[in-house]
């Protein structure tokens, strides 16, 4: 276990450093940079001015350099500045990443605590209406895009309440808070809950018809013994792995909903810095990410064996 | 009779109702506005968007300011703000400006002529603190010299008479600056005399002004504040608008399609539909075949039906006019007799689409030899939408196009590559003045000169025009320009737009103005009735 554990982490590290590159190198590869886009707002590039605030950002230097530049400040906490509000990448990225943890957070917790019971009773009832009514409404979670379902809840909100949650730092009250976070981890969790609900629908399905559940029944054990005690833990294993997955997704889905719900997270943040080419903003943030997904990943696989006992890392 | 009597009591009626409009402005209350994108900085003399006047003009004063509360910009509307007077010398080549005494920067320090000197000096490249970029640096180039004479009193030295520099220096755009505080400082904690003061400004998220208590301007302003929340998504916003989280639109954009829904949803809403000074046209690169040929160049001018665009992208709500905003909102434009015998102007759709083909196929192009063209633009609905109807209407003379839509990032260095044949661009206009917008746009060597139009007789013009004090003679001499512009098609305008801005009814003293999207924000004696 501990060889593997020491195995997992030096991947972790290798698999970080070329994400580095990776992500350095593809910035650099993107036409058009902050510079051409200040000048953008300007309405002209005029060169000098261009190749003063080159040397000035730095982006006159050789590549290696900079990768180096990065990554030694990286190692020293320092993330650079921001080229576009000129502050401190660090003090930009820090207050939006817990907005972004607590509505990504939320949504996984509705999406699991939704889609798995709803999968068991789906698997459960296979064949009957119920199993029917939900396999269409998880249907219709993965054909929803989250962006339109989270227009439609906008719309809902300010025709039946006359409002609508617009993103506030300080919620006063519970019900303020509430509206803030659930709505958006609702719009975006609705898919993730549908894919939830129908992967545990066939696993659950397929542990079914195992020969085992048959001997525990003939046994005598009772329904709930065999779907919860027998069938459960061991159809979690896909399950486990698909939550793992859209867990690292779950950014993507969140860059959509937190622009229509206007929320102030890194998803979005993520999106406007890299239209304006803030190379230090998108490089620490994807990074992060890198580090958030990897990290889950390593998590997961760690999770398989307290699940399965049949897994073991020895090997 | 009896008409008459009840017309006489609607009135007295009237008169009885209060009238908030007319009531005495209270104090209090911060002003919400939802704003439309993330400025790049607040520093508004390196900005040319008004994403960065419209939060940020409130935080400063000009030697001279339009109007207000007269929604047309004209030299009839200036009005002194830390200047109290100015006069011409007998040359017309000297503006001199006294200065009030009781303007204190929001740090304390107080406000001197040094401050507009340095912030001139600046703008025209002679400081030796550098703005990152100088947008309006060509504004200046016929000032010699900004001088003082002791702490409140500073001079414009011209190298020939230019009476548009007061309606230059009026704009949104001319704030004077601090010289203690450095150009950087200025772009992330901008310090001003305004009526409101700087507070934060979080990019993509909000931007936070407060109530100035020592404005100059005594028991002004009214609002404790103004709040902008930064939403990107338009649907987001205006709905937030609906249900009351916002007091005021962002300013000119609401399309006129949304305008339906907001009168319908919320039909309390004061809704005002303006012209905007922004032109969309087409940039032709004249110094790559086909359109080197002024025959195909010209055959493209007579193959736009203008009222299409407007009825498809407007509902009918735009003006057709030359480089000038059209009237009666734009002080300049050229009489609609004289525009309509400019090629493709004219009525008759179909008869200039004739002409345009007699032209391609003269110079080799038609029905079994078209043209295959790509037209460029910005991935921005506003660009995109008018290409794609240009795409559909020069099919009509032979020529197929295919759309290119470019990233932002790569619009201006595509364009200064010369790399496209046409393109599809919007121009927007600061002050409406022809010296802003003909040296801005079609001077030789200008740097937002993008197609590099360049005519010598024409440059002639511009300086005879700029110099003209006479404004009827420099409105004929306008007209001839603008005309001569369109015939060679230097820069086809398709449209000038109109867009909506809403408030609810409870904010009072707001102000579009028609033939400027740059200089109305000063926000200082808005208030509201709540």
């Amino acid at each position: 276990m501990f060889a593997y554990l020491v195995r997992r982490l030096a991947l972790m590290f290798v698999t970080l450093f070329g994400i580095s590159v990776i992500i350095f190198v593809l910035l650099r590869v993107v036409p058009g940079n902050i510079v051409d886009i200040l000048f953008d707002a300007a309405g002209f590039v005029d060169p000098a001015d261009k190749a003063n605030l080159e040397k000035e950002l730095g982006l006159s230097q050789p590549i290696i350099v900079q990768y180096f530049n990065w990554i030694s400040g990286l190692l020293r906490g320092d993330l650079g500045y921001s080229y576009v509000s000129e502050k401190p990448a660090l003090q930009e990225i820090l207050p939006r990443i817990p907005i972004t943890a607590k509505l990504a957070g939320l949504a996984l917790l509705f999406s699991t605590s939704i889609g798995i019971p709803l999968g068991i009773i789906s698997a459960v009832h296979q064949g009957t209406r119920l199993d029917y009514t939900l396999r269409v409404v998880s249907l219709s979670g993965l054909s929803l895009p989250s962006f339109w379902l989270g227009l439609l809840i906008l719309m809902a909100s300010v025709s039946m309440f006359g409002t609508m949650p617009i993103f506030n730092p300080n919620p006063k009250t519970w019900t303020e808070a509430f509206a803030i976070y659930a709505v958006p981890a609702l719009a975006v969790g609705f898919r993730f809950a549908a894919l939830t609900m129908r992967i545990t629908r066939s696993s659950m399905l397929e542990i079914l018809r195992q020969d085992y559940i048959r001997t525990a029944r003939a046994k005598g054990a009772s329904e709930t013994s065999v779907n919860y005690h027998h069938a459960l833990k061991n159809a979690m294993l896909p399950v486990i792995t698909v939550i793992g997955i859209e867990a690292a997704f779950l950014i993507g889905g969140l860059i959509v909903t937190e622009t229509v719900f206007n929320i102030p997270g890194i998803a979005r943040f993520l999106v406007e810095a890299l239209r304006w080419r803030d190379y230090p903003i998108v490089q620490n943030l994807v990074m992060f990410i890198a580090v958030v997904v990897v990290f889950t990943n390593f998590v997961v696989d760690l999770l398989y064996a307290a699940i399965d006992p049949r897994i073991r890392f020895g090997d | 009779m009896r008409s008459v009597h009840a017309l006489g009591v609607a009135a007295l009626v009237m008169l009885a109702l209060p009238d908030s409009s007319f009531a005495e402005p209270k104090s209090g209350g911060v002003m919400r506005m939802y704003h439309r994108d993330s400025p790049g900085s607040a520093s508004i003399h390196e900005g040319a968007t008004y994403s960065i006047n419209v939060p940020f003009m409130a935080v400063f004063n000009n030697l001279v300011i339009f109007d207000q509360h007269i929604a047309q910009n004209s030299t009839e509307t200036l009005r002194p703000e830390l200047a109290e007077s100015w006069a011409w010398s007998g040359d017309a080549k000297t503006l001199t400006f006294k200065l009030r005494k009781d303007v204190k920067w929001h740090d304390g320090k107080p406000f001197t002529s040094a401050d507009v000197k340095c912030t001139f000096d600046m703008v025209m490249g002679k400081s030796q603190q550098k703005f990152r970029q100088n947008p309006r640096k060509s504004w200046y180039d016929e000032v010699s010299e900004v001088t003082t004479n002791g702490d409140y009193e500073a001079s414009f030295k011209l190298k020939r008479p230019q009476p548009a520099l007061l309606t230059l220096l009026a704009s949104g755009y001319t704030p004077v600056y601090p010289c203690h505080v450095s150009p950087g400082d200025m772009r992330t904690k901008p310090v001003g005399t305004g009526p409101f003061k700087f507070v934060e400004f979080k990019a993509n998220e909000s931007i936070k002004l407060v109530k100035n208590p020592d404005y100059w301007k005594k028991g002004l302003p009214y609002l404790d504040g103004i709040e902008f929340t930064i939403i990107p998504n338009r649907s987001t916003a205006i709905l937030g608008f609906i249900s009351g989280q916002f007091d005021i639109t962002f300013p000119t954009e609401v399309t006129i399609p949304l305008l339906k829904d907001v009168k319908s949803q919320s039909p309390k809403a004061v809704c005002v539909v303006e012209p905007t000074n922004v032109s969309t046209n087409i940039i032709v690169n004249s110094s790559n075949p086909p359109f080197d040929n002024l025959d195909v160049r010209r055959a493209l001018a007579l193959a736009l039906d203008r009222k299409a665009y407007i009825q498809i992208m407007f509902e009918g709500q735009a003006d057709v006019g030359g480089t000038m905003e059209p009237a009666p909102a734009g002080l300049w434009a050229m009489p609609r007799e004289m525009l309509e015998t400019i090629p493709g102007y004219g009525p008759d759709v179909n008869k200039n689409r004739e002409e345009a083909r007699k032209l391609m196929q003269k110079a080799g192009y038609g029905p079994d030899k078209r043209l295959a063209i790509k037209i460029s633009t910005r991935n921005i609905p506003i660009y995109r939408d008018p290409a794609i109807i240009l795409i559909d209407q020069i099919k009509n003379i032979y020529i197929d196009a295919e759309l290119d839509v470019v990233d932002t990032a790569q619009w201006f260095p595509k364009v200064a590559r010369k790399d496209y044949s046409l393109g599809l661009n919007l121009t927007g206009n600061a002050v409406d003045d022809p010296d802003q917008s003909f040296y801005e746009n079609y001077a030789c060597g200008s740097e937002r000169n993008y197609t590099g139009y360049c005519n010598k007789e024409i440059e002639k013009l511009f300086g005879e025009q700029s110099q003209e004090t006479n404004v009827d003679k420099r409105k004929k001499l306008v007209w001839e320009i603008d005309k001569k512009l369109q015939e060679d098609v230097a820069r086809p305008i398709i449209f000038h737009s109109r867009m909506g801005t809403c408030w609810q009814p409870y904010v009072k003293n707001v102000t579009i103005m028609s033939n400027s999207s740059y200089n109305g924000f000063r926000f200082e004696d808005v208030w509201m009735d709540k």
